[in-house]
């Protein structure tokens, strides 16, 4: 599937889509030398010129997506995924960059490892793999990890995913510090004690299933605790994976007062209510995890109204042997790079909730603004050409076996999804051409 | 519906919970479970219903009761019982459930009897087990067998179950027993309220039918069963309730509170009881109480649930036709 790369590509008559200056319209695309050259009518280039033509007509052109958070495990748990099979995932999915979660053994809290996440995309060679540097060391939560010299050798923001910064003073000292380097602190929102032993949201469903409950309010308690943080520091929060009601209400009214704060949330909290844990699976088992209709609203409402900013899969590979397990002792977690584009659009595009234009810029403008990655998420000349081509009618069936993934932990599998990645380019390289 | 007809709409292969039952088929289960109770007073304990057929029970959680009563019931039926020893699992070296449960399902087992401390863990195995899952508790979820006998004594005693009240008393939030009564009666009509302290009961149980009360001594006077649950000491701890004296004193079935109870009301525990804590001796041992019927009702249900599932899967295979999973 990867072609070599070419070092003019023409896009012609697709529906150019570019969703940071919500502009549309059916024109040709320049690509040369890794940057977007011209849109619009372009003639027919003369024979003998090295360019590749791709037919875009009925296509999208739009930015490739950019997913701020995945789990890619390397190093350390190369069993459940690589950068090398992540990153094929990524294109296969049309995300163009990847956000790498430091929760790896060693986790990445220094330098050596943040440099050897990127060593290691480059060696993949399909998307661009960014790596996330931890807040504290050894994400323990005690001790500021060295997030200037993580910033200058590329980390493009700072979290201890999987363990929440427990402590307030550490958090409020990371946000300060963070202003320096004009990089968000990203924060899984939980409070421990009341997370307790839980295994899926607390409810009517928990109750009927005998299964332990997290309540809402253990995300909601540090969200709003973050919020203040944010506030009395001037330091960017972003707010992974936002799941209740009243956490995007919080979030809300935060950047109504014009805290700098972000949030992301998964399809699977878009598409999923905790009803699908009813028959134990732990494929359905998440952290945070799936919630009643009534939130599941909530978010489509905030992701729709800009209160949640971006959509993020939170991509969590795990083996089979692991997923296999009784339902508290299976780990939390679930792939999601190579369904996010068609579980987004399907659940709110087909469904007339959001339009292209928005559905694009929540998975890809929006992502590279907080992420500062000034020129991705745009179709605009001088942009990097990191761009992916949809058929926004093309149906297809999930079927992990297929996917690039090295793990099969997929709730969507069956699903019927519309619209998919068929042309993958990063840097003006084709990474992926579906036939 | 003649009873005959109503055992031939016998149709799960497993027995993994009361709230996927139907009236019909609990009221099935029953009747079934009466006409085998009459095998036990026999000089000759035994009906050769299950003969050759072999039946594992596997239990990961320690039980007296429930262990023996169905060893006793598959022999009482004349199947063959393989005991795994739970110390000897191994589990205990790092084999996965499923692993486990698939190595002795291939000894030719045609029915596994299944206790887990965790939720859900018997519908993991009914999904990779091609023989019978009878769940005999999982984590908080249900306890099906336990349900099925005690509304087997209730109807025994009282002639009926719809219409009747019937309290739930104790720890509701972590009780698989108060979830297998409550589907089981609720479905056969009777009225059930669950009392005991607000951090113990889940409000969500109100949406399953449930009335929820803080008050046992307002409640009394109106039920017509009243079954204790076992209070574990380990609750304490999470600061679900201050302290043992504390609940007995607002939760414990007294001497004084037992006098305030409607004649004929039974009073039932599934044991093991905390003698002095939930219930004093004076009650447990006192004319309410139908505890030991209970005990000995258990037999004859789990001898009406082995039959019928190992039946039903027999019968699936016969006629080709996939029996109804759970």
């Amino acid at each position: 599937m990867s072609v070599p790369p070419s070092k003019r590509i023409l896009i012609r008559r697709g529906r150019v889509v570019d969703p940071a200056g919500r502009h549309e319209e059916i024109a040709d695309l320049l690509v040369e030398d890794g940057r977007i050259r011209e849109i619009g009518r372009i003639s027919k280039p003369q024979k003998g010129q090295d360019i590749e033509e791709i037919d875009a007509g009925g296509l999208l052109v739009a930015p490739g997506l950019v997913d701020m958070h995945v789990h890619l495990r390397e190093p350390g748990n190369e069993e459940k995924e690589t950068i090398t099979s992540g990153s094929a995932a990524a294109v296969a999915g049309g995300v163009t960059t990847v956000a790498a979660m430091p929760n790896t053994a060693p986790p990445v809290d220094n330098v050596a490892s943040a440099e050897y996440v990127i060593l290691q995309g480059a060696r993949a060679g399909k998307a661009n793999i960014l790596p996330i540097g931890a807040v504290t060391k050894g994400r323990a939560g005690v001790e500021l990890a060295e997030l200037g010299r993580l910033a200058q050798v590329g980390a493009v923001a700072f979290s201890d995913d999987g363990a929440p910064v427990a402590s307030a003073e550490v958090m409020r000292r990371a946000l300060t510090y963070v202003k320096m380097f004009g990089k968000p602190v990203i924060d899984h929102c939980e409070d421990k004690d009341l997370f307790g032993e839980g295994v899926m949201h607390e409810g009517a469903v928990s109750t009927r299933l005998g299964l332990p409950g997290i309540p809402a309010v253990a995300e909601e308690i540090t969200v709003e605790r973050n919020l203040a943080l944010a506030e009395a520091t001037g330091g960017h929060i972003h707010i992974a994976h936002v799941s209740t009601a009243k956490a995007v209400d919080a979030i809300r009214r935060a950047k109504a007062r014009a805290v700098r704060v972000t949030a992301e949330v998964t399809p699977h909290h878009l598409a999923l209510t905790d009803e699908s844990v009813s028959g134990y699976d732990p494929v359905f088992k998440m952290n945070p995890p799936l919630r009643p209709r009534s939130d599941v609203e909530a978010l489509i409402v905030g992701l729709a109204d800009g209160a949640i900013d971006c959509v993020a899969s939170d991509h969590a590979p795990h083996t089979r042997e692991e997923k296999e397990q009784e339902f508290n002792r299976a780990p939390f977690g679930v792939i999601g790079m190579e369904t996010m584009l068609g579980v987004v659009w399907t659940t709110l595009g087909k469904t007339r909730r959001m339009d292209w234009p928005t559905v694009l810029a929540r998975l890809s403008a929006a992502p590279a603004r907080i992420l500062n990655l000034s020129s991705k998420g745009k179709i605009e000349p001088g942009a990097d050409a990191d761009i992916v081509l949809i058929d926004p009618k093309k149906e297809w069936t999930v079927d992990p076996a297929t996917f690039l993934s090295k793990s099969r932990n997929c709730p969507f599998a069956g699903w019927k999804l519309t619209a998919k990645a068929v042309v993958t380019i990063v840097g003006g390289d084709i990474k992926l051409r579906e036939a | 519906m003649s009873p005959a007809k109503k055992k031939n709409a016998w149709t799960r292969r497993h027995l993994l919970g009361l709230e996927d039952l139907s009236a019909d088929e609990i009221t099935l289960v029953l009747d079934t479970a009466a006409s085998l109770a009459e095998v036990g007073s026999r000089t000759v304990k035994k009906v050769p219903a299950l003969r050759g057929q072999t039946i594992a029970n596997l239990f990961f959680e320690s039980s007296t009761r429930t262990a023996n009563s169905f060893a006793l019931a598959a022999k009482r039926l004349s199947a063959d019982v393989l005991t795994v020893n739970v110390s000897t699992l191994s589990t205990s070296k790092g084999e996965s459930l499923r692993d486990t449960a698939r190595n002795i399902e291939a000894m030719g087992v045609d029915c596994l009897v299944v206790r887990h401390a965790i939720a859900g863990a018997p519908h993991l195995l009914a999904r990779c087990l091609d023989c019978s899952v009878v769940n005999a508790g999982d984590g908080w979820h249900e306890h099906p067998t336990q349900g099925l006998l005690d509304i087997f004594t209730i109807r025994q005693a009282r002639g009926r179950v719809e219409g009747l009240t019937v309290a739930i008393v104790g720890d509701i939030a972590h009780s698989r027993v108060a979830r297998s009564n409550l589907w089981g009666l609720t479905k056969l009509g009777a009225r059930v309220v669950v009392v005991g302290p607000s951090t113990l009961i889940p409000p969500w149980v109100r949406d399953f039918g449930a009335e929820i009360s803080n008050d046992l001594d307002g409640i009394l006077p109106r039920c017509d069963v009243v079954n204790l649950l076992r209070i574990q000491a380990e609750r304490q701890a999470k600061n679900l309730f201050p302290s043992i004296r504390e609940y007995a004193q607002f939760f414990g079935m007294n001497a004084a509170r037992a006098s305030r109870l409607k004649e004929g009301c039974l009073v039932m525990h599934p044991g093991p009881l905390n003698r002095g804590v939930e219930i004093t001796p004076e009650v447990a041992d006192g004319p309410h109480s139908v505890i030991l019927r209970q005990v000995a009702n258990g037999l004859a249900v789990r001898m009406a649930v082995l039959y019928l599932v190992i039946r039903a899967r027999q019968i699936g295979r016969k006629t080709g036709s996939a029996p109804e999973g759970e």
